[in-house]
């Protein structure tokens, strides 16, 4: 704004004290700018340990692979050598690199977290490292060798050229392996490859997840517009009372929903009872409402429904009723006031509440692992189950990191088909 | 911007919900990890009571087991180990001693010997399966049927294979949500030889002959991951038939009366005991060690089987077995253990699955998607 | 006011009531009858029942008695979207969402004309309220009076022979105000057609309507043109109401001949026009309009009563001067007089005389 003014006399245009006018407002505006910053500072602070730290650390594990070379330093180097596709098992000087290796790495007990970490890439090495580990222990390492055939003796698996291509092809420090072990892919010795169909399990859960995510904000959207619509157009008292039948979902624990649920839901359950009470269904035939998919979507839009209610609500109390007086003052029917006036200004309290049970709903795993059966599980699950279970951190941190891009992705769409300024929490 | 700011508060509010709760630890109090419900109350009576009383030291219950190998992974990340014992499965403990987040424990002098003398070592004998691990009961993962939906004329069912009997049993059946144990039920009852059943597993014609036994089950279904779904299931009829542990179909049966039976053919073992996390400080690791001494002893375990069907881990300890503290019936052959129970059992081969089971959980849950 | 259905008559309401809770009437036997072409207001305070019955007309309100009537048919079961009645809001109601010319077009759109009908229809409408060139923006983008603009011609597009405006001006600055109040009466008349418009500002109601409406307490308390209104209040409410006034209380002390002799409170002796007072001996107020004071004696009648004042504040307000006065012990008392050549200027402290022609003071209910 100020260049243009500027350009029009000769040089920038000063203030009373003889500097440049833009310096001066600098100065001035520096240390209204400091103040802001220290009041948020603690906040920033916090989002960065709390949300920016961990997810970046999650992003760091999903591609390091420091524990092979970390742990067998020497074998590794010593295999550079070797040639992989060559079908035979590496000679001596590996053997006693190895050797060396696990030496130390029993002494520290490191060498057992390595043998899980290969059994990941290969079956059965997590025994062989803990066998190898108490052999290796009673070893001398300046008299005892050579080694290559006191290895292959404590377990013959060492014969087996597979475990040294394991270990070869995992010694990098950084790997693409636990990524294309999340989208079904694997690295053969003829590049990269889909995995067996029977293993393949991942894409099809992402699949399932944004689908299904998808049907329970529908179904929230379809269930909570018009609730909301009743709250902002009911007055204030009345509101406060369905307000709080809306938001009791929120004050109940999560269990105990689920459980009512399964009550409800379950074959033998009070619906079904009643549906075979009324004779509406068959006594043998009846329906099954839970343990699939179907489970999923209407436990978790009941969980979600009050995140669609809310901004909603808040959007939709902002808008007039003249609105709709004008349509109609103008010749519109109520459907065309309706659909053409309103419902045009509550797409922002739509986006808004879409993004939040979307992003909400492809993170649930809890509600899923119970009512979902088979059918009806998420990729969440599967991060928890690698989490907590498996202990596969670095599998667990690329599946979350690729749930993580799929979420900016639609956010990114969002922004570009609807504008995301057309968001609004209320 | 306005959105994002207010998810990210959000989000960072939950997590912080997690961090608070940091490591509070006074000097004479202990935090013991378990799995809650009636089995952490077992514990309370028959091992951190009697010692509080003994030894004046408070015990602060847990109840986060279900998590604790994620959990204590975590805290040793952090370097900040706020447990002093955890009750695992063996399965973890052997997952968090490959780890090195367990400590690795010597029964000669951290265990007691039993009362006529023989050595912790040999006492426990075989339920010593990982260096780390301190076992402490034997359960069994067994199945639990509907008394009243068995058909007429039909024997009640038995065991395992019965579960793959559609024609003899009909109705839906329940089982757990993961390879272990199924795999074995799915050949040993497609014929295949107990001794041969690993060796099989191995090969991929053998995993798909597994598979191919669970499919002829898989449309009438349903998985369970919590232990307690496959009880409730039985007691709403939801289900005829239901793999389940035996502790959990017990209190159905006798503590609440329900019209479930025992059908124990198969059974697989599994045992459920302690692991101290590694690098606690000396100060504390001498107070588990204390604890950990008392309350695994002989008389230790058998008390607890007074309050619950688990059998005890240690030999000298099946003897002393008594009577339920409240109901007052006999206990024994309420006990996996019993042999008269099962004609066949087997125990969960924790090594072999160690080596198998992120290959088989993946392909089990690939076939359950399908 | 016309009790019986009148031929002429475009708009009616006959013995109209409506109550919200069935405890109160906010608007009670009201009888009213416009012809077409007519631009009436309703002016009141708020609360006195001139939105409803504007929105009862408009088919947002129901009538809970009487008979609403549009060009002689009853239209109380008529839905407001097929009443074609046109409206311009207090907040104009512009649909955010759509452009200038989008809101414009929604009434022909819904009317389902065609589109070269409905684009000349869309820029002969905002020509005429000299919009043309900004079919293209955004209600947000525009200035409160460009605003006011678009929805009169949104109001006006689809060519409805009555226009209902609800208090349109209520947002405008002062200026803005009164250039509108002209346009929109210009833009009346040369389209010819019938409006009611609703407002508080009686300087508005006076300046734009052929007849208006003064609600009070959900009556109409009086029907005229504006300088009937102005000059012969019917009631003390209505004087009160439109325009400054200074009030005194007395007795009706003798009638005769259309005068009333009033003797205020304070002894003196008043000549004044009865206009709801009867008999002698009844407790009147009477209504003077600060203008119509005179102080200069050559200009008073000869025998008219004259009052005793004393001058305590004087104002220069430009065009006039505005001064009060203490009169019969009333301190706010007000006149005005015109800034002209020959006008004394009145300073506080002087002793005064004032008087008025008889017509000029009404003697209304006390």
């Amino acid at each position: 704004m100020t260049d243009t003014t500027a350009h029009d006399n000769s040089g920038p245009v000063l203030a009373a004290d003889g500097k440049p006018l833009k310096v001066s407002l600098a100065r001035a505006l520096r240390r209204q700018k400091i103040r802001a910053l220290l009041l948020i500072a603690p906040l920033l602070l916090f989002v960065l340990i709390t949300f920016i730290v961990p997810i970046g650390d999650m992003l760091f594990r999903s591609v390091e692979n420091q524990i092979v070379q970390e742990t067998l330093p020497k074998t590794v180097v010593a295999l550079q050598e070797w040639d992989s596709e060559a079908g035979t098992v590496p000679e001596e000087p590996v053997f006693a690199a190895l050797a060396a290796d696990m030496k130390i790495a029993v002494a520290e007990k490191t060498h057992t977290r390595l043998g899980t970490r290969l059994n990941y890439e290969m079956n059965g090495i997590s025994s062989l490292f803990r066998k190898s580990g108490r052999g290796v222990k009673k070893w001398d390492l300046a008299n005892d060798g050579p080694f290559k055939d006191k290895f292959i003796a404590l377990d013959k698996k060492w014969a087996d050229p597979e475990v040294w291509v394991t270990i070869k092809a995992n010694s990098p420090k950084y790997t693409p392996g636990y990524f294309l072990n999340a989208v079904d892919m694997q690295v053969s010795p003829d590049g990269i490859e889909a995995r067996p169909e029977n293993q393949q399990i991942y894409v099809t859960l992402f699949k399932r997840t944004l689908m299904m995510s998808l049907m329970i904000t529908g179904s929230c959207i379809l269930l909570g517009y018009p609730i909301a619509w009743i709250l902002a157009n009911l007055p204030m008292r009345q509101a406060n009372l369905l307000m709080i039948l809306v938001l009791l979902p929120f004050w109940t624990s999560l269990l105990v929903r689920t459980s009512a649920w399964k009550v409800l839901l379950q074959q033998q359950g009070v619906i079904n009872d009643l549906l075979v009470w009324i004779g509406l269904v068959d006594d043998a035939n009846r329906l099954v409402m839970i343990n699939n998919a179907t489970g999923t979507i209407i436990a978790m839009t009941h969980i979600l429904l009050p995140f669609m209610i809310l901004p909603l609500y808040s959007v939709m109390q902002t808008i007039p009723e003249t609105y709709l007086r004008a349509a109609k003052s103008l010749g519109a029917t109520n459907w065309t006031a309706f659909w053409r006036v309103y419902f045009p200004q509550s797409i922002p309290g739509i986006g808004a509440g879409s993004i939040l049970v979307f992003i909400l709903a492809i993170g649930y795993y809890i509600t899923p692992e119970l009512v979902g059966g088979t059918k009806g599980v998420f990729i969440s699950n599967r991060i928890a189950f690698h989490i907590s279970t498996s202990l596969n951190w670095g599998l667990a941190a690329a599946l979350g990191a690729i749930l993580l891009a799929a979420v900016l992705i639609l956010y990114y769409a969002y922004d570009k088909i609807v504008g995301i300024d057309n968001v609004k929490l209320g | 911007m306005k959105l994002t700011k207010t998810l990210l508060a959000t989000t960072a509010l939950a997590m912080t919900a997690g961090v608070a709760g940091a490591d509070g630890h006074m000097a004479d109090e202990m935090t013991i990890v378990s799995w809650g419900g009636a089995y952490s109350a077992s514990q309370i009576k028959a091992y951190h009571e009697p010692y509080m009383e003994k030894t004046g030291i408070k015990i602060i219950n847990d109840e986060s087991s279900s998590e604790a190998v994620a959990k204590l992974r975590a805290m040793s990340e952090a370097g900040n180990v706020t447990w002093d014992l955890v009750d695992v499965e063996a399965a973890d403990a052997i997952r968090l001693c490959d780890e090195g987040l367990a400590l690795e424990i010597d029964p000669a002098t951290d265990l007691a010997p039993a009362p006529d003398g023989t050595s912790a070592a040999d006492d426990f004998g075989d339920m010593l399966v990982s260096d780390c691990f301190i076992p402490q009961i034997v359960f069994s993962t067994t199945f639990g049927y509907r008394t009243d939906q068995v058909p007429e004329g039909v024997d009640a069912p038995s065991g395992a294979c019965d579960v793959f009997d559609l024609e003899t049993y009909p109705g839906k059946r329940a089982l757990n949500k993961n390879p272990i144990a199924n795999m074995e039920w799915a050949l040993l009852c497609d014929g295949v030889a107990y001794e041969e059943v690993y060796t099989t597993l191995e090969t991929e014609e053998g995993q798909a002959q597994a598979f191919a036994k669970l499919d002829t089950i898989k449309a009438d279904t349903l998985w369970w991951s919590a232990s307690a779904e496959p009880i409730q299931w039985l007691a709403d009829g939801e289900v005829f038939m239901a793999s389940a542990y035996n502790g959990r179909l017990f209190s159905a049966i006798v503590e609440k009366d329900q019209p479930i039976g025992m059908a124990w053919n198969w059974q697989m073992f599994d045992l459920d005991g302690w692991v101290i996390p590694a690098g606690l400080a000396d100060d504390r690791l001498a107070r588990v060690k204390d604890y950990v001494m008392y309350a695994t002893d002989t008389q230790r375990l058998a008390d607890q089987a007074k309050y619950i069907s688990y059998g005890p881990a240690r030999a000298s300890s099946a003897p002393l077995v008594s009577t339920h503290a409240d109901l007052g019936i006999e206990m024994a052959p309420h006990m996996p253990t019993e042999p008269s129970n099962a004609e066949n059992t087997f125990v969960n081969n924790y090594m072999w699955w160690a080596d198998y089971r992120d290959d088989l959980d993946a392909k089990f849950q690939a076939w359950l998607a399908k | 006011m016309a009790d019986t259905a009148n031929n002429d008559a475009f708009v009616e309401f006959e013995r109209v009531q409506k109550s919200y809770d069935g405890e109160t009437l906010v608007v009670k036997d009201l009888n009213l009858s416009m012809p077409k072409g007519e631009f009436l207001t309703m002016l009141g305070p708020s609360g006195s029942g001139k939105t409803t019955c504007l929105m009862m007309l408009a088919g947002f309100e129901t009538a809970t008695h009487g008979d609403i009537r549009l060009g002689g048919t009853s239209i109380n079961n008529i839905p407001p979207h097929k009443r074609g009645i046109g409206m311009v809001f207090q907040n104009y109601a512009l649909f955010p969402h759509m452009t200038i010319a989008e809101n414009l077009s929604f009434p022909l759109e819904v009317r389902k004309i065609g589109k070269s009908e409905r684009e000349a229809k869309v820029k002969r409408a905002l020509d005429m309220v000299e919009m043309g060139t900004f079919g293209g923006r955004r209600p947000a983008q525009l200035s409160g009076g460009q605003q006011q603009r678009v929805a009169l011609a949104r109001a006006l597009v689809f060519e409805p022979e009555l226009v209902l405006m609800d208090e349109p001006l209520g947002a405008l600055d002062k200026q803005l105000r009164e250039k509108m109040q002209f346009e929109i009466k210009a833009i009346a008349d040369n389209l010819g057609i019938t409006v009611v418009y609703v407002t508080h500002d009686q300087t508005e109601a006076l300046t734009m309507s052929d007849r208006v409406a003064v609600f009070q307490d959900g009556r109409i308390q009086q029907l005229a043109p504006p300088d009937q209104l102005y000059e012969s209040p019917e009631n003390s409410f209505v004087a009160q109401f439109i325009g400054e006034n200074n009030t005194m209380e007395g007795v009706v002390t003798q009638i005769s001949d259309g005068k009333a002799l009033v003797q205020l409170d304070g002894g003196e002796l008043i000549d004044c026009k009865p206009v709801n007072v009867t008999k002698v001996g009844e407790r009147t107020r009477v209504s003077i309009r600060p203008e119509r004071v005179e102080y200069n004696k050559e200009r008073l009648h000869a025998d008219a009563h004259t009052l005793k004042a004393e001058v305590l504040e004087f104002i220069y307000m430009g065009d006039i001067f505005r001064t009060r006065l203490r009169v019969a012990g009333n301190d706010e008392f007000i006149i005005k007089t015109r800034n002209a050549p020959d006008q004394t200027r009145l300073k506080p402290g002087e002793q005064i005389e004032i008087g008025w022609m008889p017509e000029d003071c009404h003697a209304l209910d006390a």
